[in-house]
């Protein structure tokens, strides 16, 4: 997919500026956001599974190898294949390689925000094969040419209106004048539209939320049941997922299950979690006679024992998203690439690079509520923080900033210059605005003062009244 | 007597001593009728939060040194702001190499710093202040008062025992009001989306006086506030829990 990351500060104006989606963004924040304190709620276990998931998740990353080739071995044991792409153009090519074997023309997908890492669809399209996206959400943003704004609810900044309108314009073949008012309608016109599309389907592309190295199983939860008819219909199923999917046991799998449909959704459980072991077997009564997994990298081995590694905790459940007031006030698409909020400010800098992505991590108050939810305790704020000190380091800091910061830094650390300083301060800006207690504008201040008055300070500092004070 | 009272170093915090010595005051009177003995290093400027969420370690490093040293010999470190005395409890020690020297420094001294109504409560074990304020007043948690220190329940109690004041809960209390230091600056737009969203909860509350722990947080909210044209008064908690309402409000002229 191509980034936008660098263009953050002009999409950033432009997300504001759009009316529809600072509508959609107040419909649906709150949602999330209640859903999830209410199953948390429910659950006094919650805290201490989230303990467990994390240990899990860093007992996984500090012996992955060794799990990567024991999911390979089994796997293989039970008549799947695996492909192993250190690179999105490695994973595109292996995809399209089997299709292509396979004199593929139609294949249909479960979401993956993998599948949107590596580009795929295009991929495919060049390669002659048509994707259709079957999740309902992947569904409406393939329809309109668009990237998913959100992790779990890719088409999370659209209105019935809007999907009613790209409705009537992608389904010509249906009757024009129908009623398409009430979204049941819709889910109905599309479930329709998609029912042929998984019986015509050569392959079947599917994400992974886990690979079980015990098994050699993957395992997909969804809500629509689209998954299983995109993996057990057509001929091949090809799971595409990246290195730090794997867990070592379906127990711990399960273990993280309890607190991912919670954290996404407030669901307890989500509607469907689908466990796929193999191709079919002779005495199964369906399901595809390949089974693929092509595990990609992508730059995730180099953030292996480094202080980013908490990033690969990380099971895509959306919360730090729908808790996050830059998120909400953005939406996903400012972000420039496959993944918005503050997961996607840490991880889109390991994948695409910090220069292209230096505005994310900056983009964040370090407010905490994407920590105080994320159900693997990412540390998110430091996250974000070492990717600040890697910009400061590689001079990406803005000059004006960096200059700024070392005249702040030369007085901060000389108390008596420092005071000189303040002391005038307060009395040249009382002096300013004393009288209306705030200033309307402010030279140098204008980042400030455009949107807000910037209240006078009372005219003398605390250092110096103290002083006076003691002095008697 | 004397010589039980705990021997406190005031925190003044860069805005407070710029821009609202009131709250520096306040904090000192709360602190002594709570049994303290206040002092206020001269050799004081700011956390070095500005530095640190910049990126920029060495800068933090050297600032944090210069803190500890200053406050190390008092009994406790008080600061009128969850952000600094944040910094302080939580980030400092990250600074410094582990079983370093500095790193021992800086784990003594996050040890004994405390935001300041928070102190009062859990420390000088305060159970109600001497203060009255004819008003209804709302309440917004900061967020690193809130999340990095988990002040949240310590200023309500304090705040009930106000004579005359009548607390109505803001909807989204805990939802950050976009100042973030220099983010309110270096993305003004998102910034007041934010700050905007939460003005409009503040206003839904009816409340008189709006009240926080953290001067960065209330200049962003006050600006906004006055901006828009709204009667509501905004102070720092301090204030208020003192009975110290001299001066105007902020942003309020005299």
């Amino acid at each position: 997919m191509e980034q936008q990351a660098s263009e953050f500060p002009a999409n950033v104006k432009r997300a504001i500026a759009d009316s529809q989606l600072q509508w959609a963004m107040t419909e649906t924040g709150p949602r999330f956001i209640e859903k999830r304190a209410k199953a948390r709620a429910n659950l006094p276990e919650f805290d201490a599974l989230r303990d467990q998931a994390r240990d899990i998740k860093d007992h996984v990353l500090s012996h992955l190898d060794l799990y990567l080739e024991r999911y390979e071995a089994k796997v293989v044991q039970s008549g799947g294949q695996v492909h192993w792409a250190e690179t999105t153009q490695e994973a595109r090519a292996a995809i399209i390689s089997i299709c292509k074997r396979l004199d593929a023309k139609l294949a249909t997908k479960g979401k993956s925000m993998i599948s949107e890492e590596i580009g795929l669809n295009h991929a495919l399209e060049q390669a002659g094969i048509t994707p259709v996206e079957t999740d309902l959400g992947e569904y409406l943003i393939q329809i309109r040419g668009e990237a998913p704004s959100h992790i779990i609810a890719p088409a999370v900044h659209l209105s019935r209106d809007q999907i009613e309108a790209d409705f009537r314009k992608a389904h010509t073949h249906l009757d024009p004048n129908r009623d398409l008012t009430e979204i049941p309608t819709l889910v109905e016109e599309a479930r329709q539209v998609l029912r042929q599309k998984y019986l015509d389907a050569d392959v079947g592309i599917t994400g992974a939320n886990f690979l079980i190295a015990e098994t050699g199983t993957s395992i997909i939860v969804t809500n629509e049941g689209n998954g299983d008819l995109t993996q057990t219909l057509p001929r091949a199923h090809i799971v595409i997922a990246s290195i730090e999917k794997i867990v070592p046991t379906l127990e711990d799998a399960t273990t993280i299950l309890r607190v991912l449909a919670r954290s996404a959704t407030g669901q307890d459980f989500a509607n469907y979690t689908t466990f796929s072991t193999g191709p079919r077997r002779p005495e199964d009564p369906d399901g595809p006679n390949e089974y693929h997994v092509v595990i990609l990298d992508n730059g995730r081995s180099n953030v292996l024992g480094t202080e980013f590694q908490d990033m690969l905790r990380c099971i895509r459940c959306g919360a730090c998203l729908n808790h996050c007031p830059v998120y909400q006030a953005v939406g996903g698409h400012a972000y420039g690439w496959v993944y918005p909020g503050p997961i996607g400010s840490v991880v889109t800098p390991a994948l695409i690079g910090i220069e292209k992505a230096r505005h994310l991590p900056n983009a964040s108050t370090f407010c905490g509520r994407c920590e105080e939810v994320c159900p693997m305790r990412i540390p998110l704020p430091r996250l974000l923080r070492h990717w600040r000190e890697q910009e400061f380091e590689k001079h990406l800091t803005p000059g004006a900033v960096r200059w700024g910061l070392s005249v702040w830094a030369f007085f901060a650390k000389r108390p008596k210059l420092y005071q000189f300083g303040t002391r005038i301060a307060a009395r040249l800006l009382n002096l300013m605005g004393g009288r209306k207690g705030k200033l309307a504008s402010l030279p140098l201040a204008q980042g400030w003062t455009q949107y807000r008055d910037m209240p006078v300070p009372q005219g003398r500092t605390f250092q110096a009244m103290w002083k006076e004070r003691k002095r008697g | 007597m004397e010589l039980t009272r705990p021997r406190v170093g005031l925190f003044v915090t860069c805005l407070v001593d710029l821009f609202r010595p009131s709250v520096g005051f306040a904090s000192v009177k709360l602190l002594e009728e709570a049994g303290c003995n206040v002092e206020v290093p001269e050799n004081q400027t700011c956390c070095g939060q500005p530095a640190f969420n910049s990126g920029d370690r060495k800068d933090t490093a050297d600032i944090a040194r210069a803190v500890i040293k200053t406050f190390s010999a008092f009994d406790y470190v008080v600061a009128p702001s969850g952000s600094c005395a944040g910094m302080i409890k939580a980030h400092y020690p990250e600074l410094f190499a582990p079983g370093s020297a500095d790193r021992q420094a800086a784990d003594a001294l996050a040890e004994k710093t405390y935001e300041l109504v928070s102190f009062l409560v859990r420390v000088m074990k305060q159970e109600k202040v001497d203060a009255r304020f004819d008003g209804t007043v709302t309440y917004h948690d900061s967020c690193s008062g809130l999340r990095e220190l988990g002040v949240r329940a310590e200023p309500r109690k304090l705040l009930r025992t106000v004579e005359g004041l009548d607390i109505v809960e803001l909807e989204d209390a805990e939802v950050c009001c976009g100042f973030g230091g220099t983010f309110c600056v270096k993305y003004p737009d998102i910034s007041n989306v934010m700050v905007a969203k939460k003005t409009k909860k503040i206003a839904a509350t009816k409340a008189d006086l709006l009240l926080a722990g953290d001067l960065g947080c209330l200049m962003n909210m006050a600006g906004k506030l006055k901006r828009e044209g709204a009667s509501l008064k905004v102070r720092h908690v301090a204030e208020i829990l003192a009975g110290d309402t001299a001066m105007p409000p902020i942003a309020e002229a005299e």
